[in-house]
């Protein structure tokens, strides 16, 4: 049983242990360190109900794995996972936090995470939340795994909610510059339409519509915009859910903003692409870490350096000294000994 | 770690000094008509919603703005005095009662919604702000805040944060967990920190998530930032009758299963029907074992196909009777029922006790069958109503609080359906909280090394437990006792 042997992994680690799945996502966070705990042999669906909305899954099966057990029954993660490589786990998935194009709309990672099974640095095994969608006993330590980047303990097995996959679908495109877009696609987003990804990007506004038929024909003919055939869609928003848009290509360094929606362009140099209504906001730059930061802090928002560049100066934006604190004795509460205080987050 | 062994008591009696150089520090920081000391003044504090349980406070701090709130819990924290924030006091789980010899702080003057950004669609409020409010003051932009506890006219934002509070609608709609951006928190020592923020996440961990629920034990909600969601154009609704609850259980997840996600959908049993019918007359069949009542919101054509689309899955699962709400009137008398549940049945019974357990629904008709059991046993009456959806089961056990062994047996009635919901892999609270209703239950669905992280997680907030103490989580002593008594009834 795989189980058994993290526990003796960590009961063994003389020093900080990385947890890693597939290795798809290397490149994120702060730079490697620590023995790796490769969780690849814990793997497969535990159960799956789609009528109850949950599948639970240990942490090495594949994402593709559960994506095509979901799409067999019309369901998805409505949080589209990126894809950023074949080897992808669920683990690293909840691990990571991150979320696709759908956020905006659907929520991330870790809305849709309803429990985990961990081991803590002890080695104890640790059940939080379940298999339900409404659980306020305890509090909520699943959700806090959600983009934790294994740095409190080791995901053994997590329960996700999952839905339907929309009825229709409908992507349009408008010729737009970036202030305008940004203030379109708040306003739009205020209106009661079933939009579900918008992506900003060399003066072009592309949305899509998700839902019911009636809903979004209705909302296409009142929108207006160039229509986009089924595959070109499709390879659009995977495009850009994954990172193979010719956009992520190349080494310029790759930075996330993630800023209040409605944030007006930003004075940074480099090509953007906006996503998640304005909410999220990729930047191609080789400014300063110092003035992209200031510039997202003033904003309201933050900014991680996400590939590429030079990581020394830390991946993420620094917390308030306060809020770091707090972080601290939260990792610890959970690890005191630091077994996987790898110090990726 | 600075933690107290969790063995040790949560809080201990203070002495005579310390609690009259607290009153008069506390007389300093407050204006007088903010400081609540005498037995008729702190009266009205004594319990919350969950009026079982009762305890007069040492003082009741009613403070009008940040520093004060701040200077407070400075107080209290350098005394070593406990305090138990309060909202509304509406809280079914006893979040807000008062501890021995701790300070309720009110945060009732909070009242401000300090700004509505309808570009964003985000409301800045302060705790004290009703949840209704928030809709009322959205509406004019075409937007409104989703959650919607049965509270909602009195339950304030605050309440709603520390209790992840649901609602009728949040399978489609999410919980407070999924519309709340941004808090500003207050912690016992006095520091004030920004918890999430208006972008869409923050560096760091999630404790944006993780301190959602948080029953008031981490720290003191000074202001959220709350998501707004554009008002549907229209909804309608079907109401569906059952000849058992099994059929109709079956027609959830066939709902669910048709890839329909409704914006609510609600079940009533027999005894919660005719107890609402009574009192309301909103048209139910009382001849029904189950009725369904499956919402749907959206554009005038979307609601009119997936209405088409409850209706047949609801006819193939074996509906006796089915009605769709032909206007907004009736769609509101339909939903009146169900949202006077609780009201109807505390007509046709002295008092009521609340259960919130959730349970994956395909252990519905195992779960009633059981409580039906147990209630022959135990000699109370109960009906229950039920977010079908999202499987959160709200049992009503019928008593006499006057009469002490019934109240006996209405809270042994009430521990054994917890205990069976987390049997089925459910658990003890859905949305109502732990409190103190529910702690000794925690020992049913959580280990002792779970626990132990729980007060773990707590310290990293509150290292000297101060912040109300005693409330839900246990001490690992009392689940050592809790599973004594458990497995001494043959469990």
């Amino acid at each position: 049983m795989s189980t058994s042997r993290f526990i003796e992994q960590i009961h063994a680690a003389s020093g900080p242990l990385r947890i890693r799945g597939g290795g798809s996502k290397d490149f994120y966070g702060n730079a490697l360190a620590g023995e790796v705990l490769d969780t690849r042999s814990h793997a497969g669906i535990v159960s799956y109900e789609p009528t109850e909305l949950v599948i639970t899954a240990r942490c090495g099966t594949p994402l593709a794995e559960i994506e095509a057990a979901l799409a067999e029954k019309n369901q998805m993660l409505a949080f589209e996972p990126p894809r950023f490589g074949d080897g992808a786990t669920i683990g690293g998935v909840v691990a990571a936090g991150l979320s696709g194009p759908r956020r905006a709309a659907a929520g991330a990672v870790r809305d849709y995470v309803l429990g985990v099974h961990l081991l803590d640095g002890a080695g104890h095994l640790l059940r939080f939340g379940g298999q339900v969608m409404k659980n306020v006993a305890g509090y909520d330590v699943s959700r806090l795994m959600a983009g934790s980047l294994g740095t409190l303990g080791l995901i053994l097995d997590v329960s996700l909610k999952v839905l339907p996959k929309p009825a229709a679908e409908a992507t349009l495109r408008f010729a737009m510059p970036q202030g305008q877009a940004i203030a379109t696609i708040n306003a739009w987003g205020g209106r009661p339409l079933p939009l579900s990804a918008t992506a900003w990007q060399d003066d072009a506004l592309t949305l899509r519509l998700s839902g019911a038929r009636a809903a979004v024909s209705e909302a296409a003919a009142a929108l207006g915009g160039e229509r986009l055939g089924d595959d070109a869609a499709a390879d659009f928003w995977n495009g850009l859910r994954d990172h193979r848009a010719a956009f992520f290509a190349g080494d310029a360094p790759l930075w996330r903003l993630a800023l209040p929606t409605a944030t007006p362009p930003l004075d940074l140099p480099g090509a953007t692409l906006i996503e998640w209504g304005g909410g999220q906001r990729w930047l191609r730059t080789a400014a300063s870490a110092a003035d992209i930061r200031a510039a997202a802090a003033a904003a309201g928002g933050h900014a991680a350096l996400f590939r590429g560049g030079d990581k020394s100066g830390g991946a993420f934006q620094p917390l308030p000294p306060a809020l770091a604190a707090l972080n601290q004795r939260v990792r610890r509460a959970l690890d005191p000994e630091g077994v996987f205080d790898s110090g990726r987050r | 770690m600075t933690a107290r062994d969790p063995h040790d008591h949560p809080a201990h009696p203070i002495d005579e000094d310390t609690r009259s150089k607290l009153l008069a520090e506390l007389a300093e920081i407050l204006p007088a008509e903010s400081l609540r000391v005498d037995f008729e003044d702190t009266k009205p504090y004594e319990c919350d919603g969950l009026t079982a349980y009762r305890q007069l406070p040492l003082a009741v701090a009613l403070p009008d703005d940040e520093a004060q709130v701040v200077a407070v819990l400075e107080a209290c924290h350098r005394h070593r005095v406990p305090v138990v924030a309060r909202g509304a006091g509406t809280g079914l789980s006893g979040g807000a009662t008062p501890v021995v010899d701790g300070v309720v702080l009110s945060l009732a003057k909070f009242m401000r919604i300090l700004g509505i950004d309808a570009a964003s669609r985000t409301a800045r409020v302060q705790p004290g702000v009703r949840n209704l409010a928030i809709s009322e003051a959205a509406a004019p932009y075409g937007l409104y805040y989703a959650p919607d506890p049965s509270s909602q006219i009195a339950c304030t934002i605050g309440g709603n944060v520390a209790e992840n509070s649901g609602g009728v609608h949040c399978l489609k709609y999410g919980l407070t967990v999924h519309n709340v951006l941004r808090l500003r928190v207050a912690t016992i020592d006095g520091e004030v920190l920004e918890i999430g923020s208006e972008a869409p996440d923050s560096p760091g961990y999630d404790l944006l998530a993780f301190m959602i629920g948080f029953e008031g034990m981490l720290g003191v909600v000074l202001e959220a930032t709350v998501k707004l969601t554009p008002k549907p154009q229209t909804a309608q609704v079907v109401m569906a009758s059952f000849g058992d609850v099994v059929k109709a259980g079956d027609a959830v997840a066939a709902i669910i299963g048709a890839g329909i996600i409704p914006a609510g959908l609600e079940m009533m049993d027999k005894p919660a029907t005719a107890a609402v019918e009574d009192f309301v007359h909103a048209g139910y069949d009382l001849d029904a074992a189950a009725i369904l009542l499956a919402e749907s919101d959206g554009t005038p054509a979307e609601v009119a196909e997936e209405i088409a689309a409850m209706r047949a899955v609801l006819e193939q699962a074996g509906a006796s009777r089915l009605a769709v709400s032909r206007d907004e009137a009736e769609r509101l008398r339909f939903w009146a029922g169900r949202k006077a549940a609780f009201p109807a049945v505390g007509r046709i019974t002295p008092d009521y006790m609340c259960m919130d357990g959730t349970i994956p629904r395909r252990f519905l008709s195992r779960v009633l069958t059981r409580i039906d059991e147990l209630s022959r046993e135990y000699g109370l009456r109960c009906a229950n109503v039920f977010h079908a959806g999202d499987g959160n089961l709200h049992p009503l056990i019928m008593f006499d609080a006057s009469d002490p062994e019934q109240m006996r047996r209405a809270i042994g009635f009430g521990g054994r359906i917890l205990e069976l919901s987390v049997e089925v892999g459910g658990t003890i609270t859905g949305e109502h909280g732990v409190g103190i209703e529910k702690v000794r239950q925690m020992c049913a669905q959580f280990s002792a090394d779970e626990i132990m992280a729980f007060h773990a997680l707590k310290a990293a907030f509150d290292p000297l437990r101060l912040l109300n103490p005693g409330k839900a989580v246990p001490m690992p002593r009392h689940c050592s006792e809790y599973r004594l008594t458990a497995s001494a009834r043959g469990k």
